[in-house]
Formats: C-alpha cells, structure tokens, sequence
C-alpha cells in the first residue's frame, strides 16, 4: 500500500506519467519534495488544486494523505 | 447527466428527452462541436471521474433551483474527438421557453469555464494543451 498520486492535465505531461505511488503518510511538502524538479515547480503554481479520495481541499498545506489515499493534482481547467 | 466515452448522438438523446417530458412547453438545446480551426487535427478531453460527473450533477441542481423546468440534459464527450464532431449537448424542457433558453444558455457558460475537463489538441501531429480563457470566466459574470 502507498499513496496514489494522479496527474491531471498538463501535469500528467510533465511527469511523463498519469500517476505513480508514494509512501504514505504524506503532507504537501512532503509531496512535492518527492516530485521531480520541474513537475514540483508545476504543482506549486497558485492555481494547482489538490483533492484528497477525490474531495477537493480548501488549503493544500492541510495534505494529510496516508497509505491506501488518492491524491489528484489538478491545473485549471480548460472547460469543456 | 452523463459523459459520453463513444460518438454523441444528439438525436436520440434529444428525441428520448422530449419523450420523456411530454407536458414541456418547449425545449431548448444546444449542440457544440469541435471547431474545425486551421490544423486542428483531433482534440482530447480528459476528466477525473470523482470529480467531473459530481460537478455536472451540482450544476444541474443549481439550474433547476433557478428556473421552472421540467428536465435538463446533459451530456460531454470525453476522450479524443475530431473537428465536426459533437462535444456536447445541453437540453432544458420547460414550460415557457424563457425558462428553457437561460437554463441552456446558464448549462453552457459553466460547463465552459467550471466543469473539470483538461483539453488538448493535436496540430501538425504535435499535442498542445488549451489554457483557460478569459471569455470563459467573463460569460460566467452574467449569472452571479
């Protein structure tokens, strides 16, 4: 068991997958400390959105994800 | 409310909507298409299921607490499509048409800026990936 991490958008570009696992338990700076550089940088930008078991979080720095957690990263969307 | 994975068939969901509204007025729907802009080869819509149909379903119930309406439909492709082809329908069968154009018109302007979709599109073989657009979020200040 780990966390899932799920890459919306761009950002599943930039980390050249759709997800991958990290060992749980995680915080958001330990997330991104996790993440490569330039997918980190991404993930830090004002308008990335976190959602936790796919319930939206009103404050990233609140990320207390523990194993068998799905954390999705998401940019601004581009509507439909 | 539904997302389509397939070819959108406006049709039939249009003609089981009216069916299934016989005391409407009228019904008032919109189809959007992909624009077959200069080189846009195929365009690909991804989406995160725990959040995309949820979000269509609370706009849904905020159309229908604002207007007098018998039904609202709708459905948004996902995946990759090519230009010509259907990405969306919107229907609102009400009583007076009033009601059914700005339940549409309302359906449209969110899906547009606030439904969790992420789009790219293909020109000369290459993936870009479309970032919001400010027109989006100002169509949206019509409804507050």
């Amino acid at each position: 068991m780990a966390v899932k991490l799920l890459f919306l958008g761009k950002l599943a570009d930039i980390a050249g997958a759709p997800d991958s696992e990290v060992p749980g338990p995680l915080d958001w700076q330990g997330l991104l400390a996790g993440l490569p550089a330039a997918l980190a940088e991404a993930a830090r930008g004002d308008k990335v959105k976190l959602a936790l078991n796919g319930t939206i979080l009103a404050e990233r720095a609140k990320l207390a994800a523990v194993d068998g957690d799905e954390v999705a990263l998401l940019p601004p969307v581009s509507g439909g | 409310m539904r997302l389509v994975e397939g070819r959108l068939s406006s049709e039939e969901a249009l003609a089981a909507f009216a069916a299934a509204h016989p005391a409407a007025g009228g019904i008032a729907s919109f189809v959007g298409k992909v624009r077959p802009d200069d080189g846009v080869e195929l365009l690909e819509l991804s989406h995160y299921d725990p959040l995309t149909l949820p979000g269509m379903e609370a706009l849904a119930d905020s159309a229908l607490a604002r207007w007098a309406l018998d039904g609202l439909l709708l459905h948004h492709r996902t995946g990759q499509m090519r230009p010509g082809e259907p990405i969306v329908l919107v229907a609102a069968a009400a009583r007076h048409r009033r009601d059914a154009f700005a339940a549409a018109d309302f359906a449209m302007d969110h899906l547009k800026s606030e439904a969790w979709f992420w789009k790219r599109e293909k020109r000369g073989g290459t993936w870009h990936w479309i970032e919001p657009r400010d027109e989006d979020h100002s169509d949206l200040k019509r409804w507050k």
